[in-house]
């Protein structure tokens, strides 16, 4: 099961836990798991069916690229955080 | 030369880390070279804008009819004229842009939400005749309460700049409406409890002033809404793909009606990735009958106007343990995102203790709207008010518990395998080699570099001290597309799109030489424009020489098996039992070079072409660790840099000169960001100082020669090991300086810029 | 408005145009006479992006009404390199890496002949002290600095023409 951190903001959905196994071949799958556990959780990290666009997935130390689609594996490690692309502060634009 | 190259191992190229001249130099020297506002076209109008005086105001009414009289003035426009995009978020390629943000902020629509805010734009005949009819132009404002500090702003009571904006907090948002746009946290182990546990715990709270990029070329655009709904814009941008969907999207018009090419390019640091002109200068020209219009903005307005980075206020605490391992470490950071949301504070957050293994964490961020400009991209987004904080509480916390600063920084070093303060692991990173780098430079054990205000030495107003810090940046990969194909005598034509902003024609073109195996002048790299190239990101997040040069690597090696191929077929063998070095392709005792083969291309299959596009995430953060004497003049309140070193880890260095640069340039604007730029607004919001005069970035004299140390720790995700690095030696200079500051004086500066004023104050002079 | 004809020498070549007596030099030269390798960086004199020689002095162009002119040889960015090739300057800046971007490069090698034809072997004090009056936001100077100073080498063993 691949190793989920999760974000501080949404710690309280987690009753404060912090790090959760989950299982999933997917990032999407890997949230829909946590909304099974935790219902809400979803709303707050995706914007209809797509990754909220001033969240980036980084798994390993690694940012992905493919966003939900993205495979994950057992020994993954996986986080969520705010978007920076280097440089680029029209990263941190925020849809209202 | 200032430099020295530091190689953990050193493979054998050829042409990477040479010194080439730039294949744009002679246009560049002899004042050839085509930027931005040097485009001309037949029947070329001139078009000006009309800005608000008021920083926060209800726009009544606007009268344009006296300035569309006016005999030579062929179109006035106001927010009036363009749709008004929904809030929508344009995935822009590295990554997400309000276009709803971006349009109001290129043109008013109800209210003008900052000091020198487009209100409406004039076309005529001459630029002067149309700065004459913004003169004729009635607007009639309420004026509304201004709101200009970080910290009044976000305050339940304070003036609203949007009624509708919420506090985002990880995808929940406030009930009620506020100024702070967003709130990020990030938080690992149990802070409180360390901080109990800890020997030595420091805490301060640092201010930062607003500030800008700098660049000298101001912004500039050139337009022609043609009669069949093509548009063509010139324009000096560091983003051409990603400025063509802005436009597009804030004209409501398919993006494949426009063509981008980018100008030359003076200067962006980040202020040129998106769009203020272009889509005035668009609806200009085809009011005017599809005639082209032609924007440039003086330096007041570029001041005034476009993407400054935030001013910000910054609270950390950090704690150590005897044996001095840092147990704790807590930051509070709210930065000015200007008038629309987007300042870089989660930027800032990463940055801001990324150098240091530590257990226990808490960064807390809020990006808040203020009454100034929307803040724009600036050279490592946030990074350098972060480092100046957390750079000064490390020197402090090394002074108490009297350990050296960078025997300190390395014994916290962050490593392959170390956490991010915001969880993520690191891979392969080069902090440590940065910091024995700097400490086995001879800057750092040599004596305090000589008095430049005093000689002769006997001054005891004049302190000398020395201060030490280090700065991290994230890179990027982003996307690139790029050609190449092989003419005739054995030459590459490289078409690339990533605009050239320092170099990178010469660091792209020796990647595509090296893969190859042809010399650097055998490759003559073009950037086009938008309809002759695929997509690529910016340039921006130090990410040009790693991604577009991944592309040249891999475009060398695909041009390299058609050659392969082709010998193949002369030869009659196999391709892969072709052998090719250096140029030379090889087999059964045949010999034939490059040249001889691309001679005989058409007789072996016709043209040789390749395309790529790629994208890498294995980009590596880079770190860099800075020295710095200075003076402090204590009766004036002077600061002057006497002797400045900086260390890095580079990768790579393709073109060491320009990475050498790279490090010269971030240093000497981290020093103006560190000693005097800052924006200095009155009460009611109004800029004082949009001149080159008032707003002082450093010249050659403010500045001795900048040495430089390229410590290369080859980036395993690319073939030739590099990593970015533009913006991480922006990071470490307010920090440094600060630091040298104190041990010079003993005073511990907290408000950037460090001025004359400042000093004296904190010394209590004044 | 009335307009003035204006002749002048520039770049050697006698040139006659027309402007309004309230035109600057600047915009004389790049919108009048196509010379777009002089740039503007802040209209007000506070940059150097701008610099010629007038007779033989180092000026803002900017700050120079066209009509004032008249009569005076002015040299730009253009007229720096000779028949046969580039000045010493600009091959020093070439080789240096002394630019980045390249919009202040114009002003600084006009500057920098300026120096060189004043003061053909300044130490780096004097070079920056000269140089003071151009921004550059690229380089942090350090290698523009040794570039004009490698360039009054070569002159001194070669004096360019
Ligand atoms: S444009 Fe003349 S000095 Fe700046
Ligand atoms: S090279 Fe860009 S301003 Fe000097």
């Amino acid at each position: 099961m691949a190793r989920v951190w999760i974000p501080a903001l949404l710690r309280g959905m987690t009753g404060g836990q912090s790090e959760i196994e989950v299982a999933g071949q997917t990032v999407g799958e890997l949230i829909d798991q946590l909304e099974v556990r935790y219902p809400g959780i979803r709303e707050r990290l995706m914007d209809g069916d797509r990754l909220r666009p001033n969240i980036a997935v980084i798994i390993d130390g690694v940012r992905s690229r493919q966003g939900l689609r993205q495979p994950v594996n057992d020994t993954n490690e996986v986080h969520f955080v705010p978007a920076i692309s280097g440089g680029c502060s029209e990263a941190h634009e925020r849809s209202r | 030369m200032s430099g020295e190259n530091q190689s953990v191992e050193q493979p054998t190229y050829r042409v990477v880390g040479t010194r080439p001249i730039r294949p744009d130099g002679v246009d560049k020297v002899t004042g050839r070279a085509i930027f931005g506002a040097d485009v001309r076209l037949s029947g070329m109008l001139y078009g000006r804008v009309l800005r608000s005086p008021h920083a926060h105001a209800r726009i009544k009414s606007i009268d344009t009819s006296a300035a569309e009289a006016l005999p030579g003035v062929k179109a006035v426009i106001t927010g009036r004229d363009f749709p008004d995009p929904q809030n929508k978020v344009a995935a822009s390629g590295e990554g997400t842009v309000n276009l709803r943000s971006l349009a109001h902020n290129c043109i008013a629509r109800d209210k003008v939400l900052y000091f020198g805010h487009a209100v409406a734009a004039v076309a005529a005949t001459t630029p002067n005749l149309a700065e004459e009819a913004l003169k004729l132009i009635r607007v009639e404002y309420e004026p509304l309460p201004v709101v200009l500090d970080v910290l009044e702003a976000m305050r339940p009571d304070a003036p609203l700049l949007h009624e509708d904006l919420r506090t985002n907090e990880m995808g929940q948002r406030s009930e009620r409406p506020s100024n702070v746009a967003n709130h990020t946290r990030h938080e690992r182990g149990d802070v409180e409890k360390a901080f109990a546990e800890a020997a030595v715990v420091v805490e301060r709270e640092f201010r930062t002033s607003m500030v800008h990029q700098g660049y000298i070329e101001p912004q500039n655009g050139t337009v022609l809404w043609n009669a069949d709904g093509q548009i063509s814009v010139w324009c000096s941008t560091q983003a051409p793909f990603d400025e063509r969907s802005q436009i597009a999207e804030i004209l409501d018009v398919p993006v494949s009606k426009i063509k981008l090419t980018p100008a030359e390019i003076g200067g962006g640091f980040g202020g040129k990735l998106s769009v203020y002109l272009e889509p005035l200068a668009a609806m200009l020209s085809k009011k005017a009958g599809h005639k082209p219009v032609q924007m440039v903005m003086n330096r007041a307005e570029v001041l005034a106007a476009t993407g400054p980075t935030s001013g910000s206020c910054i609270r950390v605490k950090m704690g150590a343990d005897r044996n001095g391992c840092i147990v704790a470490a807590q930051a509070w950071m709210a930065y000015e995102a200007g008038a629309f949301p987007g300042s870089p504070v989660d930027a800032g957050a990463g940055v801001i203790f990324a150098p240091y293994r530590i257990p226990n964490v808490r960064i807390d961020a809020y990006d808040v709207v203020v009454n100034k400009p929307r803040a724009g991209a600036y050279r490592a987004p946030g990074g350098t008010n972060a480092a100046f904080a957390s750079e000064s509480v490390i020197d402090e916390l090394a002074e108490q518990l009297g350990i050296d600063p960078l025997e300190f920084r390395i014994l916290n070093g962050a490593k392959e395998g170390d956490r991010r303060a915001d969880g993520p692991v690191y891979r392969r990173i080069g902090f440590i080699e940065a910091a024995q780098a700097a400490q086995a430079h001879p800057h750092y054990s040599a004596p305090l570099a000589p008095s430049r205000l005093d000689p002769t030495g006997k001054n005891p107003a004049i302190k000398r001290g020395r201060g030490v810090a280090a700065g991290f940046w994230f890179n990027w990969g982003g996307k690139s597309s790029a050609w190449a194909s092989l003419n005739p005598d054995g030459t590459v034509s490289l078409i690339e799109g990533s605009p050239d902003i320092g170099g990178s024609r010469a660091s792209i073109a020796m990647q595509l030489a090296e893969s190859l195996g042809v010399r650097f002048e055998d490759v003559k790299p073009a950037v086009v424009d938008t309809d002759s190239v695929g997509y690529n990101d910016a340039t921006g997040g130090s990410r040009v020489t790693f991604g577009t040069g991944w592309v040249a690597y891999r475009l060398g090696q695909k041009l390299k098996q058609q050659l392969k191929e082709r010998a193949a077929l002369l030869w009659d063998v196999s391709p892969e039992q072709v052998q090719v070095e250096a140029g030379m392709f090889s087999c059964n005792g045949h010999r034939i070079t490059i040249q001889e083969l691309a001679a005989k291309m058409h007789e072996t299959g016709g043209p040789i072409v390749a395309g790529d596009t790629f994208e890498s995430e294995e980009y590596g953060p880079g770190f860099g660790v800075h020295i710095v004497d200075l003076e402090v003049d204590t009766e004036t309140g002077k600061v002057q840099i006497l002797r400045y070193t900086a260390a890095q880890d580079v990768g790579r260095a393709i073109h060491p000169s320009y990475v050498e640069g790279q490090l010269q340039g971030g240093v000497a604007q981290g020093i103006g960001w560190a000693l005097n730029e800052e924006y200095v607004y009155d009460a009611d919001g109004h800029l004082l100082n949009a001149s080159f005069l008032d707003y002082r970035i450093p010249t050659a004299l403010d500045l001795p020669m900048i040495d430089t140390v390229l410590v290369e720790v080859p980036n395993p995700g690319h073939p030739y090991g590099v990593r970015g690095v533009g913006e991480t030696p922006i990071v470490p200079p307010a920090g440094a300086v600060a630091n040298a500051i104190y041990h010079a004086t003993g005073v511990r500066m907290t408000t950037l810029p460090m001025s004359p004023a400042r000093i004296l104050e904190a010394l209590g002079k004044v | 408005m009335s307009k003035t004809l204006v002749q002048a020498r520039i770049n050697g070549e006698e040139v006659a145009f027309v402007c309004e007596p309230n035109q600057t030099l600047l915009e004389v030269l790049r919108n009048t006479l196509g010379l777009t390798g002089t740039k503007e960086g802040c209209s007000n004199g506070n940059c150097g992006a701008c610099n010629v020689i007038l007779d033989g002095v180092l000026v803002n162009s900017c700050l120079v009404l066209a009509v004032e002119v008249a009569g005076k040889s002015v040299t730009t960015v253009e007229g720096i390199a000779g028949p046969n090739g580039l000045h010493p300057i600009q091959q020093k800046f070439l080789e240096h890496a002394a630019l980045q971007c390249g919009i202040c490069t114009p002003g600084f090698i006009v500057a920098a002949k300026a120096l060189l034809d004043h003061n053909p072997h300044p130490t780096e004090e004097e070079a920056r002290r000269w140089l003071a009056g151009n921004l550059c936001r690229c380089t942090g100077y350090d290698k523009i600095v040794r570039a004009v100073l490698a360039a009054a080498e070569v002159l001194q063993a070669a004096p360019a023409t």
